[in-house]
């Protein structure tokens, strides 16, 4: 098989690339780019066939556990996100072969970076679960050592510990899962777990480790914490590839193991899902809102999008629970259009986050501003990218979400309660999702890029070299073609429906071939490209009449303000000032907001002090309290460690004992 | 009925759908006229004359534009883009028929999509210039689209459930055929949709369309560093924004006389007859409203928007009961 | 327009005047609010009565109407004055909270019908569930609002709500009808002189002055 050959090779060109680069460094480093970015499109390529052609390519190979091998499937879901990611990972290879070799190529990045690209390609096409963890495992090492590439920075270290302690409760979780779904006879290929159903009490238990462990990686409120923390610490565009990509490698992980091998679902799963997914996009939105670094906004961003993306696949499972495969496939369209636009426009920002912090070394939003005029083009496909983030149409963001809210429509028709009432909290949640999303990325585009300069190096900022705008523009043009051909995607990945939930949706029923049609085109329609083509028509009409018609001179002057333009930039609205109204709203409830404003009696020349308290209750509750409780039990374990051989003896005799009554009680 | 009733007199529809376009951007100054007659009379003021409205949109396209130093080439053309987008979403609502071509290409999940993107662009041409009104009225304009949109999606949740659909014409033609009956889920529905109109549309009590009080600003803080023809457009948006809520409204709670989708051209004229006073009553009422009540503060908003959460949301539940799913 | 409808829609209205009373912040609204609940309860009570051909209710009806769609109201108006305390409710929660809290019951109230009276025919279940929904948010009320003359209102909303059941359950007969009608009436006298009590001792309507006279709250 020409293709299996083909991902062979890929996948030795970045094992290869990863170990030479870290033997010789040097100048071999800068070439480390290149063959990534050939490699995932290889991989890509084979990808498509696979997803396009049907028939699964399998593999055995003869290393692993004994008796059991490692197992290597590629199937048509397999293929669909192995899209996803080696997209990103062409996106941002190509930036990367855009770095400067003598400053900003070190060893401590590019040999990880091909591992990185290899570890999550296996994951994907893992098929048993030996090979699942072994790969996710070297995922998540990867990236760890990836997060520490300034390991001289404390910030880095922080986020890097938090990060490994995270990843480890998550693989743990899924080291559980996996056990449960083999069961007491053991049998670890994915084949043999497809085979056999667990009993409700057992499935329940792998499901939540499954949310755990997936949920973790992805960012899902609670286990979100160290997400924003370790995200923004990689260099720009491996942060590109952990937010835009390895977030999707989790997905990929919970929907493997929820829609596939735990068998037929039961109503119930649905709800776990679809309340943190909702609780992650409003909250991870809260956070991104209030905060100031830019590459923190991207990766609260993604919280957000990784829980829209939870309460589709929650919403599959119930559709599919009750036997309503068609609803399932439009919640499943979803989340799977959401996962791949998702990887298309936060690869696209945080790439153009990397690109400001090239240009002006800076990350906090309170000191970019005007970048519109010295970086022209890397502006203009960053629009796109905050357009297309914040679901607005015609762009792809709104093809997912559109899919998203017909799926919530058709929730009320479930017979169980809960799910009925979920779907208009739900429903609202998720628009309130997206009105702040809106508001989010106006808010970082209009601070960053538009208005004056706030500060020197804004000021001065020159755009970035022509093949780190070309990935920035490849982008761009997938969000702008994924939002006017939303169709044929769904076209595109109706294998993975049919597999997933076995169900599609109605394809060429529209009015026009490329109308997105969810059930019916009498109940529900968008027609993008025609939407796009008369807001362009009559957007050049207009241009065209208002121009003949009109004075066509245009006349530059100072800012009017009202009749007080002040020179200084200072003057402009602030991110944080940007934010306060959002934060009057929503902080108070969800941050126990307070502002304090201490202002000196008149006469005195101290300036006056507007001083804002913030509570990350989540925080509080889920991670401190923890870990004081860690602490205050391994204290008091502590005594363990100094007993006499005598009592460690009698600990060991005791433990036997006690385990052989149990079994001779049992058995 | 399917999309296919449409192929056979593609000529007629792309005619009518031309139709429509035109007429909600030529009675748009209109509607906006009779609010701000209304207003004068009701305030015993002399008022402007009803076309008051066409001449300034005319005089704002003749004079010449200026545009600040700071501006970006996003400032210039951001105006095209707002209109554009509002024009084809007001079009998207059904006025005078329900059959035209647009009612298959987007529905109401969509439409508020598009003006959604109308908006966002308006809030970041107000950012472009870098002056602190501009910010001011983008950073509340975004607020007060967080407190609008559940109460929308809510709105939207509870027209599917009763009409099992979500394309305007599909709910339009189903209240059309239903007996009349005051349905509690719709009046509330009705309330909120009228809450959320308000604030849409920058109306008193959410934002005042007169006002150069600068710290109560909100549209006209964003809009502020415009002039000559970007002008023009943006105003001209506002007026079809505005027609596209009264037809939105009229086009779900009060549809009769809608022509159906196989109208011929007798029906339509009934149609488009009755949609312009329906239209000249909306505005003749909104006038009303807005002489009866004072502009809030800004942070008293979430409790005036919450009424329309919580109405939408107390909406659905009554839809929930009375369509008996929970059997 | 069936009867159904109409009785749908005086409940369902009567379920909006139990969020308006949440929603108000001054009390004079609160009563206002209390008093429009009363009445459409009245106007819902005579339509089941006129409807289901059951005249016993219009005398209900007519209780309703007067005790406490006029009278009560009006007395407490007059109380309200006399005591100088119109300005705002004091609050435990804010008001976005509450409404939250009772959109949930209104939610749970309907799940809980739902389960408990699946045999029932749907226009009584329905009738069920928002009078449920009704007395919930009249305890939310009492809960949620520290000022008396709001608690006594919360009370009155809550037996508002047990009416309503009543007159979907078709069976209460008079005798409960009036006998519940005076209790009431008895609460309210007492509620009545325990605010003004309240008032003499501490010159504040808020109960959280109980809480220092019992020295439980540090």
């Amino acid at each position: 098989m020409p293709e299996l050959s083909a991902l062979g090779v890929a996948l030795g060109a970045l094992t290869a690339a990863a170990l030479l680069a870290a033997l010789l460094r040097g100048r071999v480093l800068a070439l480390v780019y290149p063959v990534c970015a050939a490699a995932a499109g290889l991989i890509a390529i084979v990808d498509l066939t696979v997803l396009l052609g049907g028939g699964d390519l399998k593999a055995a190979l003869p290393i692993g556990l004994p008796a059991i091998g490692l197992h290597l499937r590629l199937d048509a879901l397999s293929a669909f996100f192995g899209i996803v990611v080696n997209g990103g990972i062409v996106a941002a290879s190509v930036y990367g072969m855009g770095l400067d070799a003598d400053h900003d190529l070190t060893p401590r990045v590019e040999p990880l970076f091909p591992l990185f690209a290899a570890a999550m390609n296996l994951v994907l096409v893992a098929d048993d679960a030996y090979a699942f963890l072994l790969s996710w495992e070297l995922m998540s090492l990867a990236s760890w050592a990836l997060v520490l590439a300034r390991h001289t920075d404390p910030e880095s270290q922080r986020a890097a510990h938090l990060y490994l302690v995270m990843a480890a409760i998550g693989t743990a979780a899924l080291l559980f899962a996996f056990g449960g779904l083999a069961g007491p006879a053991g049998g670890y290929a994915f084949d043999t777990i497809r085979a056999h159903h667990p009993a409700p009490l057992v499935a329940a238990l792998i499901l939540t480790a499954a949310l755990v462990g997936c949920g973790s990686k992805g960012g899902l409120v609670p286990l979100h914490a160290w997400l924003p923390l370790a995200h923004p610490a990689a260099p720009s565009h491996v942060s590109a590839l952990m937010s835009g990509v390895m977030t999707k490698v989790a997905i990929y992980g919970f929907v493997r193991i929820a829609l596939d091998l735990l068998g037929p679902p039961s109503w119930w799963w649905a709800l776990p899902p679809i309340v943190l997914g909702a609780v992650s996009a409003v909250l991870g939105l809260l956070y991104a809102v209030l905060d100031r670094d830019l590459k923190r906004v991207l990766a609260y961003s993604t919280i957000e999008n990784v829980g829209v993306i939870f309460v589709a696949l929650g919403l599959a499972l119930a559709f599919r629970a009750n036997g309503k495969n068609e609803a399932a496939a439009v919640a499943m369209a979803a989340g799977l259009l959401h996962v791949l636009n998702h990887s298309w426009f936060k690869s696209l920002l945080f790439l153009g986050a990397g690109a400001i912090l090239h240009a002006t070394g800076r990350r906090d939003l309170e000191g970019l501003g005007g970048l519109i005029h010295r970086m022209p083009r890397t502006a203009f496909f960053c629009l796109v990218g905050a357009l297309a983030i914040s679901a607005l149409p015609p762009l792809n963001g709104f093809v997912s979400e559109w899919l998203l809210f017909q799926a919530v429509i058709a929730a009320p028709e479930l017979p169980q309660p809960a799910l009925q009432f979920a779907s208009p909290a739900v429903g609202a949640m998720l628009a309130l999702a997206a009105a702040l999303a809106a508001a989010c990325f106006v808010r970082v585009y209009g601070i960053a890029f538009l208005g004056r300069p706030r500060s020197l190096e804004a000021a001065n900022a020159h755009d970035v070299p022509l093949i780190q705008q070309a990935a920035l523009g490849g982008l761009a043009l997938l969000c702008v073609l994924g939002g006017l051909l939303g169709s044929v995607l769904t076209w595109a990945i109706a294998p993975v429906l049919r597999a997933l939930v076995d169900g599609a949706l109605p394809a060429g029923d529209g009015p026009t071939p490329l109308s997105l049609v969810a059930f019916d085109p009498a109940r529900s329609i968008y027609d993008a490209p025609i939407l796009a083509l008369f807001i362009t028509i009559s957007s050049l009409a207009t241009a065209f009449i208002v121009h003949r018609v009109s004075e066509r001179r245009t006349r530059r002057a100072p800012a009017w303000d009202c009749g007080f333009p002040d020179p200084s930039p200072a003057t402009q609205y602030t991110a944080a000032s940007f934010a306060q109204p959002l934060r009057r709203v929503y902080g108070a409830l969800a941050f126990s907001a307070r502002d304090t404003v201490e202002m000196p009696p008149p006469g005195d020349l101290r300036p006056a002090r507007l001083s804002v308290v913030l509570v990350d209750h989540l925080w509080r509750i889920f991670y401190t309290a923890p870990g004081r409780m860690v602490l205050a039990v391994s204290l008091r374990l502590n005594v363990l460690q100094f007993l006499t051989i005598r009592r460690y003896l009698v600990l060991m005799f005791g433990a036997l004992v006690i385990l052989l009554s149990i079994a001779a009680v049992t058995t | 009925m399917t999309g296919h009733d449409m192929t056979g007199s593609l000529l007629v529809q792309f005619l009518a759908q031309g139709v429509q376009m035109t007429l909600v951007l030529l009675i748009s100054p209109l509607a906006v006229g009779v609010v701000r007659r209304v207003k004068a009379v009701l305030m015993r003021r002399q008022g402007a004359p009803l076309l008051q409205a066409y001449r300034d949109l005319v005089k704002l396209v003749r004079k010449e534009a200026i545009v600040a130093e700071s501006a970006s080439w996003l400032f210039r053309t951001a105006p095209y883009l707002i209109f554009a987008l509002t024009w084809v979403a007001a079009a998207l609502v059904p006025s005078f028929a329900s059959g035209l071509m647009f009612n298959w290409a987007a529905d109401v999940v969509a439409l508020v999509a598009l003006l959604g993107a109308a908006r966002a662009l308006l809030a970041l041409a107000g950012m472009d210039v870098g002056t602190s009104f501009g910010g001011i009225g983008s950073s509340r304009e975004m607020m007060i689209a967080t407190l609008a949109e559940p109460a929308m999606m809510l709105i939207v949740l509870t027209l599917a459930i009763a009409a099992g659909t979500t394309r305007l014409a599909g709910v339009a033609d189903f209240f059309i055929a239903q007996p009349f009956a005051v349905r509690v889920s719709m009046a509330l529905s009705l309330i909120a949709l009228l809450i959320v109109a308000l604030a849409e549309n920058a109306r008193i009590p959410v934002d005042n369309p007169i006002t150069h009080l600068e710290l109560t600003m909100v549209h006209e803080a964003m809009v502020l560093e415009y002039s000559g023809r970007h002008l023009a457009l943006i105003e001209s948006a506002s007026h079809l924004k505005l027609v596209l809520y009264f037809s939105l409204l009229v086009c779900l709670f009060a549809p009769f006389g809608m022509a159906p989708a196989a109208a011929g051209l007798a029906g339509w004229l009934v149609g488009l007859l009755a949609w312009i006073a329906k239209i000249m009553l909306c505005a003749a009422l909104l006038g009303v409203w807005e002489v009866s009540i004072a502009k809030m503060r800004v942070f008293r908003l979430p409790d005036f928007l919450g009424i329309a959460f919580v109405f939408g949301f107390i909406a659905i539940l009554l839809a929930f009961l009375s369509r008996g799913v929970l059997a | 327009m069936n009867g159904y409808d109409i009785s749908h829609l005086l409940a369902g209205a009567m379920l909006v005047t139990s969020f308006a009373l949440l929603y108000q912040d001054r009390i004079a609204a609160v009563l206002n609010a209390f008093a429009m609940q009363s009445i459409t309860l009245a106007l819902a009570v005579a339509w089941a009565a006129w409807s289901d051909d059951r005249p016993d209710l219009y005398i209900t009806a007519l209780i309703a109407l007067a005790l406490k769609g006029i009278v009560i109201p009006l007395a407490l108006h007059r109380t309200v004055e006399r005591l100088g305390i119109h300005h705002s409710v004091e609050k435990v929660v804010g008001v976005g909270v509450a409404l939250m809290v009772g959109l949930a019951l209104t939610g749970l109230a309907q799940a809980l019908v739902v389960k408990v009276a699946s045999g029932t025919a749907s226009h009584a279940r329905e009738q069920l569930a928002l009078a449920l929904a009704i007395v919930l948010l009249g305890f939310l009320m009492m809960i949620v609002r520290r000022n008396a003359v709001t608690q006594v209102v919360g009370f009155m909303s809550m037996e508002n709500g047990l009416i309503l059941a009543a007159t979907g359950a078709r069976g209460m007969p008079l005798v409960v009808e009036v006998s519940v009608a005076f209790s009431v009436l008895i609460a309210l006298f007492v509620f009545a002189v325990f605010v003004f009590r309240i008032r003499e001792r501490f010159d504040t309507v808020d109960i959280e002055a109980l809480d220092r006279m019992r020295g439980d709250s540090r």
